[in-house]
């Protein structure tokens, strides 16, 4: 590893400092923006049958908050956490910024447990599926989307690690790890999302 | 590194790993132009079983495979590669790139459109091609028995997603590559128009792939999103679609819009009237372009507001467009008018244009649009838009840009032809249709009853069609001839205004030796009424650096295909398979190193070296 006298002469954005972290940059911005898009049709599908519950049973009743809130918050300090990477990042320090992006894929698993838990659940003591109702199926599609997002992001960091572990930062590494942290930020938003549209609305309105 | 740019490259393993965008502008168009041959054959087997009353050639069922397939092939698997493969090959060098900003990506979009394309049309030799329209509505295509649907989600679903971040790949391009001096407002049209046709596939094309994947769940997986005695509601379906499919048609027109601002500029050797206002007028129709898309469902009863709103933001759309035509006009008034083939298609587009767009607005009134609505009115409408607006782009836009792509000048007479019985052909075949649509023949239905005045109207259309047929197998004569003996075609066969004129036909790999230094609006133009030879040079000569071809596009490509065509069969080992080969293949890309490779100064030929 290089030393720390070294390390400090990158530049001040060094995610940005290349034509090729700028390109990347603003790509994967475009590419949130399509993101985005895609969940929005996802929530419309879902504001449009999250009633259709085919004589079975509803939101109000399948719901457990405390769950969802723990997973909330899992998730949540994860977005923290990998503020705190790119603030390392930012003044170039390698081993915490790999220290704290550690911590959000395991948070992240952690979210991602509770989830499949959630799902188990709702199969097999409600007989809530995928095919039982056309709610069922906006369910299962919106907040599983979101968790499939959640399981790229935790496989998309645990590679980033592995990878580059021995290499250090420099204006090549420096992007790629800028480039999921802010996956991981869009992904939070999302939930926070899916926590009010599904759940909360799913319990009052 | 170095070696690697002179060691002689087997063709074919070149050509599957190629990240040249100029390369994969023309795999691009090569496909295309296979998939515009093949719908346009669909359309004409359409056509003769429409020839007369209650005729039997293909039948029903068939007639149904066609139609949707004609359809879907066109807009999908030939309009938008197309335009893609005139994007890929020209908007670098407008802009005066060395590349674009993905080259990577821009690779992956095309093989990913190819994948889905091949599996689009499997269903042919596997048991029936899709036959729900190339709408696809629920619960038609829920509900329609065998694979064809299947074929119909699971290929548009890969291909859309080449598109979408081919899409990405321009935006980030026109953004972050231009040449010193090409500032926003300096930025030929037809590169405008595909900035804005870039960002509209970016916001668009999710919907589709949401209302696609929601299709894939009914089908595969027994989900009831559209199953409306589960409570399932179609209707969403349809406002998936047109969300996507609204925008589409302006992302199929815009490029074909900014072709002709190019073309019809320099063959009256002036400047483009109103640039401003056009550049205006092109975002603001991909603005409005996202506002409308109920116009497709009036009928479906949201409502007199609903369809009041959307009606009064379609005919709002007509006001850039007239803009467009206007300046157009503009633009040849006064000028030295010349009549290439490239120019006869930009002229010819006008007036047709011009009547699918009367006849949009017809369309955009709701209570009209109750008679208009799924009957042959809508059928020469949106065949005015596209074969008069986008068809007639393409066609113009290969004539032109022919010999920057490939170095060689299509035969003009040859061309001529082309245009002059593909024009009479499209009126033939189209006009006919309002009237048929007015008198009540509804469309994509096999057959009609004789003895109601529909007999001659469908006559004269299948002999136009026939007429287009020609001209596109006179066109086809053409390309062949021109490919193997053509006229070899200088750096600047029509005294041509902008930046891709300034170097050689065809552009060398690295497109620019030195970064050109842009003074002005029709850069290229204005350093020739200057008196210079070249354009200045923003740079010293150095090394020019060079991406690394890669397979890996292709085997993440197969490894989707493989995925979806196992899928439809429930073969789920196979089907991993191939998810697992995708993954792997975005492994590969995420751990290996590429960082390219340097043509060195000294080997670059003097005579692409610009003011030193
Ligand atoms: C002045 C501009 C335009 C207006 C006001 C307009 C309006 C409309 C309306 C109201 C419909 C629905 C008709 C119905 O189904 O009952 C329609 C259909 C259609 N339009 Fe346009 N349009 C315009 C321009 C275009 C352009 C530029 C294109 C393509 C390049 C286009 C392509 C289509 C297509 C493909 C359909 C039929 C889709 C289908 O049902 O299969 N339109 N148009
Ligand atoms: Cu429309």
């Amino acid at each position: 590893m290089k030393s720390n006298e070294a390390m400090t002469k990158l530049p001040a954005n060094p995610e940005r400092a290349t034509l090729d972290g700028k390109n990347k940059f603003l790509g994967f911005w475009f590419f949130l923006g399509g993101e985005t898009v895609l969940f929005a049709s996802l929530f419309g599908v879902y504001l449009g049958l999250r009633n259709a519950t085919n004589g079975g049973v509803t939101s109000n009743e399948l719901f457990e908050l405390p769950l969802v809130f723990i997973a909330t918050m899992l998730l949540l300090t994860s977005s923290l956490t990998s503020v705190f990477a790119t603030m390392a990042l930012k003044t170039n320090h390698f081993k915490r910024m790999i220290g704290w992006f550690v911590v959000t894929g395991l948070l992240g698993l952690g979210f991602l447990g509770l989830e499949i838990y959630e799902f188990n659940h709702y199969v097999h003591e409600y007989g809530h599926t995928i095919k039982s109702s056309a709610w069922g199926s906006a369910f299962y599609t919106l907040v599983g989307t979101h968790g499939a997002h959640v399981f790229m992001g935790i496989s998309w960091i645990t590679l980033l690690i592995i990878r580059n572990l021995r290499r250090g930062m420099d204006l090549y590494t420096a992007p790629k790890f800028y480039l999921f942290a802010l996956y991981w930020h869009f992904i939070d938003v999302v939930w926070i999302f899916i926590f009010t549209v599904v759940y909360l609305m799913g319990k009052v309105g | 590194m170095s070696a690697h740019a002179y060691k002689k490259k087997n063709p074919v393993w070149d050509w599957l790993t190629t990240v040249d965008h100029k390369k994969i502008g023309i795999l691009y168009l090569a496909s295309g132009a296979f998939f515009f041959l093949l719908g346009g054959i669909e359309a004409i087997l359409l056509r003769v079983q429409l020839l007369y009353p209650e005729f039997d050639f293909v039948g029903a069922e068939t007639f149904n495979q066609l139609l949707t397939m004609h359809g879907t092939t066109m807009i999908f698997l030939a309009a938008m590669p197309l335009i893609f493969g005139f994007m890929n090959a020209i908007v670098p060098l407008q802009i005066g790139a060395r590349d674009v900003a993905f080259p990577f990506v821009n690779s992956l979009g095309f093989w990913l459109f190819t994948a889905g394309g091949i599996l689009l049309n499997l269903g042919w030799f596997l048991g029936g091609a899709p036959d729900a329209g190339w709408t696809g509505y629920a619960p038609l295509s829920t509900t329609s028995p065998g694979n064809g649907v299947d074929f119909y989600v699971l290929g548009l679903q890969i291909s859309g997603i080449g598109t979408l971040i081919g899409g990405i790949n321009f935006l980030v391009t026109i953004i972050n590559m231009r040449a010193p001096g090409m500032t926003f407002m300096r930025m030929p049209l037809f590169t405008w128009s595909s900035f804005i046709t870039s960002g509209l596939i970016l916001f668009a094309f999710p919907a589709l792939t949401i209302g696609l994947a929601l299709l894939m769940f009914d089908r595969l997986f027994g989900s009831q999103f559209f199953a409306a005695e589960a409570g399932g509601n179609p209707i969403i379906y349809e406002h998936l679609f047109w969300i996507f499919g609204h925008p589409e048609v302006y992302i199929l027109v815009l490029p074909a819009f900014g072709m002709f601002s190019e073309i019809i500029a320099t063959f009256a050797r002036k400047r483009l009237f109103g640039y401003s206002a056009m550049v205006f007028a092109t975002a603001l129709i991909g603005f409005l372009g996202f506002m409308v898309w109920v116009h497709h469902m009036f009928t479906v009863g949201l409502g007199p507001i609903a369809n009041s709103i959307f009606a009064v933001a379609t005919m709002l759309i007509a006001v850039p467009t007239g803009v467009k035509i206007f300046n157009w006009l503009f633009t040849m008034w006064g000028g030295k008018v010349s009549f290439p083939t490239a120019n006869l298609f930009a002229v010819g587009f006008i007036p047709s244009f011009v009547l699918g767009g009367m006849t949009g607005v017809m369309l955009s009134v709701p209570p009209a649009d109750y008679q208009y609505h799924d009957s042959y009115f809508v059928v020469a409408h949106f065949h005015y838009v596209i074969v008069g607006g986008v068809v007639f782009g393409l066609f113009a836009g290969m004539y032109y840009w022919w010999p920057k792509i490939f170095g060689t000048v299509l035969n003009e007479f040859l061309g001529k032809l082309h245009f002059w019985l593909f024009f009479i052909g499209f009126h033939l075949t189209f006009f006919p249709m309002h009237f048929l649509g007015l008198m009540g023949m509804p469309r994509r239905v096999y057959t009609y009853l004789s003895g109601q005045s529909l007999d001659e109207a469908n006559f004269a259309a299948t002999m136009g069609a026939f007429l287009m047929g020609l001209a596109t197998i006179i066109m086809v004569w053409n390309i062949i001839q021109t490919s193997v003996k053509g006229k070899k075609a200088g750096n600047d066969p029509w005294d041509g205004r902008t930046l891709e004129w300034a170097i050689s036909s065809p552009a060398p790999e690295y497109n620019f030796a030195q970064t050109p230094l842009v003074r002005g609006l029709d850069a290229w133009w204005l350093e020739k009424r200057a008196g210079n030879k070249q354009m200045v040079a923003a740079e010293p000569l150095d090394d020019i650096h060079m991406p690394d071809s890669s397979i890996l596009p292709v085997l993440l490509s197969l490894g989707l295909f493989t995925a979806a065509l196992s899928a439809i069969y429930s073969n789920w080992v196979l089907a991993i398979g191939g998810l697992a080969l995708a993954a792997l293949s975005m492994i590969l890309r995420s751990v290996i190193d590429y960082h390219g490779y340097h043509i060195h100064k000294e080997d670059l030929p003097a005579e692409g070296r610009e003011g030193k």
